[in-house]
C-alpha cells in the first residue's frame, strides 16, 4: 500500500486528480476570460489581437499549453474511470429515487454537463484553436499582429454557432457551480471559516464567467462592439 | 391491533434471495392508524400475509428506538422514508396521506447484496470498522477523564462524528453507493480524540483501502448522504478524512 502510486489509485487518491485538475482549469478560464475580453473594449480588437499573438508567441505560454491539454485529458480520464466504478458500485438501481430531496440536479449531473462541455470544446477547437494554431489566421490588424479577432467576428455571423455557444454555457456554468465548491471539499479544504467564502467566490465565478465567455458570440453576432 | 382509517397501498420489494431477480410486489392495507410507526404498518402487513398462509416481508429492525441503525428501507425514494433525522423505525404513519401508494426497497449497492426482500447484508461496515476503526491500548482501570485535556469543540465534534449509527443511509441514498460519510465519521471520531492520534495516519489508510475493497462507488459531494442522514453527520468529516488521507500518503513516513 505504499507509493504515490496506490495513493492515486485508491478512490480518495482519484477525487484529488480530479479535483487538482478541476482547480487547475479553473484558473485557466480566468485567464481565457480574460484575454477575450479584451475584444469588449471596442478598439476593432486590436488589444485582443496583442493578448493573442502573446499567447500564440511566448515559449512559457506554448509549454503551458501542453499541460493544459494534459490537465483535460487526466481530468476526462478520470472521469470516465470513476463513473465506471460508480455505476458497478450500483448494479441494481431503486425504482424510484428522490434525488431532488437531497441534491442539487447539477451536482448529479456532472457526468452529463461535462460530455456536453466535451461537445463544445470539439467546436470550439476546431473554429478557433486549430485556425491560429494549424491553417493559419487570414489576415493582420492595424498593427500588424495576426487578426483572430476577424476570425472571431466571421465565426460568429452563424446565428446557429453562436446559440451553440450561448447555450453550452449554461452547461459551463452549471460544471462550475459545482466543481468549484466541491474541488475544495474534495481537497479536504473544508473550514468553517472559510466555507462562506468559497460557496460565495465558487457562486460568483461560475456566473461571471459564463456570462462572459457567453456575451461574446451575443455582442459579435448583434453588432453590439466593434 | 389497527384501529386507525388509513387506507394504503404499499409497493415492496420482494426477492427469495441474492441469487433470484425481485420484484415490487403490491399489497393494500386498510384501517392503518396514523400513530403507528412505519415498522408497526410492515408488522400489520405480515399478520395478514401469515394468517393468509404467505411468506411476511423479511425486514431488519431491532430497537426500533431510533439508535441502533438496523432498520434499512428506502421509502418512495429516500432512505428512512420522508423526514429529516429520523430513522424508519421513529417515522410514522401520519407523514403519510391516506390513499398514498408508498414504494419500499431495500438499499442498493453492490456491496450491500440483498439477503431476502427488503434487508441486505452490511456487513462490508463490520470490515472497515475491522481494519482500522479502533485504538490499541492496555486494558485496565479507566483513567480519570480529567487526565487528558481535550478542547470542547474538539469533544463535541468527535462525539457528533460518534452519533453514526452505521444504518448505511449514506450509501443508499448516494448516486455513486460512496461509503465516504460512514467511514469518514468513523475515522473523525477517533482523528479528534487525543486517544486516536497513534494510529490516525495507518488508520485512514487501512480504512480507505477496505472501503475501496468492498466496491463502494466514489464520493461526487453531492451532500445527499449529510441531507439524508438520520444523525445528521456532517460533510466536514469527509473533508477530515480527504485531510488525513493526503498527509498519511504524501507526508506519512509511516505506511500500512
Amino acid at each position: 500500500m505504499s507509493g504515490f502510486g496506490n495513493a492515486l489509485s485508491s478512490s480518495i487518491g482519484r477525487k484529488y486528480v480530479m479535483g487538482i485538475t478541476g482547480i487547475f482549469l479553473i484558473l485557466f478560464l480566468i485567464v481565457h476570460a480574460g484575454i477575450n475580453s479584451l475584444i469588449f473594449l471596442d478598439d476593432n480588437g486590436l488589444k485582443f489581437n496583442i493578448g493573442a499573438h502573446f499567447m500564440a508567441t511566448n515559449w512559457i505560454i506554448r509549454a503551458g499549453e501542453y499541460i493544459l491539454f494534459l490537465g483535460l485529458l487526466v481530468h476526462i480520464y478520470q472521469a470516465v474511470n470513476l463513473t465506471i466504478q460508480n455505476r458497478k458500485a450500483r448494479p441494481e438501481g431503486y425504482a424510484v429515487y428522490n434525488g431532488s430531496a437531497n441534491s442539487k440536479w447539477y451536482s448529479r449531473s456532472m457526468g452529463l454537463l461535462g460530455t456536453l462541455l466535451l461537445i463544445f470544446l470539439v467546436i470550439h477547437l476546431k473554429d478557433f484553436w486549430v485556425v491560429s494554431r494549424f491553417t493559419g489566421i487570414p489576415t493582420v490588424d492595424a498593427n500588424g499582429n495576426e487578426d483572430l479577432y476577424a476570425v472571431m467576428r466571421a465565426k460568429f455571423q452563424d446565428p446557429v454557432r453562436v446559440i451553440a455557444y450561448a447555450l453550452l454555457m449554461i452547461s459551463l456554468c452549471y460544471h462550475l457551480l459545482h466543481g468549484f465548491a466541491s474541488a475544495f471539499q474534495t481537497m479536504g479544504w473544508n473550514h468553517s471559516k472559510y466555507n462562506g467564502i468559497i460557496k460565495g467566490a465558487s457562486v460568483w465565478y461560475s456566473i461571471i464567467i459564463s456570462i462572459l465567455f457567453a456575451a461574446m458570440p451575443i455582442a459579435v453576432y448583434f453588432g453590439l462592439i466593434q | 391491533m389497527s384501529t386507525g382509517n388509513m387506507n394504503l397501498t404499499l409497493k415492496v420489494w420482494r426477492q427469495k434471495n441474492n441469487n433470484t431477480k425481485g420484484a415490487l410486489v403490491d399489497y393494500k392495507l386498510a384501517d392503518i392508524s396514523p400513530d403507528m410507526s412505519f415498522l408497526e404498518m410492515f408488522d400489520v402487513l405480515n399478520e395478514q400475509l401469515i394468517n393468509k398462509g404467505e411468506e411476511p416481508v423479511v425486514f431488519d429492525h431491532d430497537c426500533r428506538e431510533g439508535i441502533c441503525g438496523m432498520c434499512s428501507m428506502f421509502i418512495n425514494g429516500r432512505p428512512h422514508g420522508p423526514k429529516d433525522l429520523v430513522t424508519t423505525c421513529q417515522l410514522h404513519m401520519r407523514s403519510f396521506k391516506d390513499g398514498d401508494t408508498i414504494v419500499v426497497e431495500p438499499w442498493r449497492a453492490a456491496a450491500f447484496p440483498v439477503v431476502k426482500d427488503l434487508t441486505v447484508d452490511r456487513s462490508a461496515f463490520d470490515r472497515v470498522i475491522a481494519a482500522g476503526g479502533f485504538i490499541s491500548v492496555n486494558t485496565g482501570n479507566a483513567q480519570d477523564a480529567n487526565n487528558l485535556p481535550i478542547p470542547k469543540m474538539q469533544a463535541d465534534a468527535a462525539f457528533e462524528a460518534a452519533a453514526c449509527i452505521g444504518c448505511g443511509a449514506c450509501v443508499a441514498t448516494c448516486k455513486n453507493a460512496s461509503a465516504m460519510l460512514f467511514v469518514s465519521a468513523k475515522i473523525s471520531q477517533l482523528a479528534l480524540l487525543p486517544q486516536g492520534q497513534p494510529e490516525r495516519y495507518r488508520r485512514v489508510q487501512s480504512m480507505v483501502a477496505q472501503m475501496d475493497a468492498e466496491g463502494f462507488g466514489n464520493c461526487t459531494n453531492t451532500g445527499a448522504c449529510e441531507a439524508e442522514c438520520p444523525k445528521g453527520i456532517s460533510l466536514e468529516n469527509i473533508a477530515r478524512m480527504n485531510r488525513d488521507f493526503a498527509s498519511a500518503k504524501f507526508i506519512s513516513e509511516e505506511t500500512v
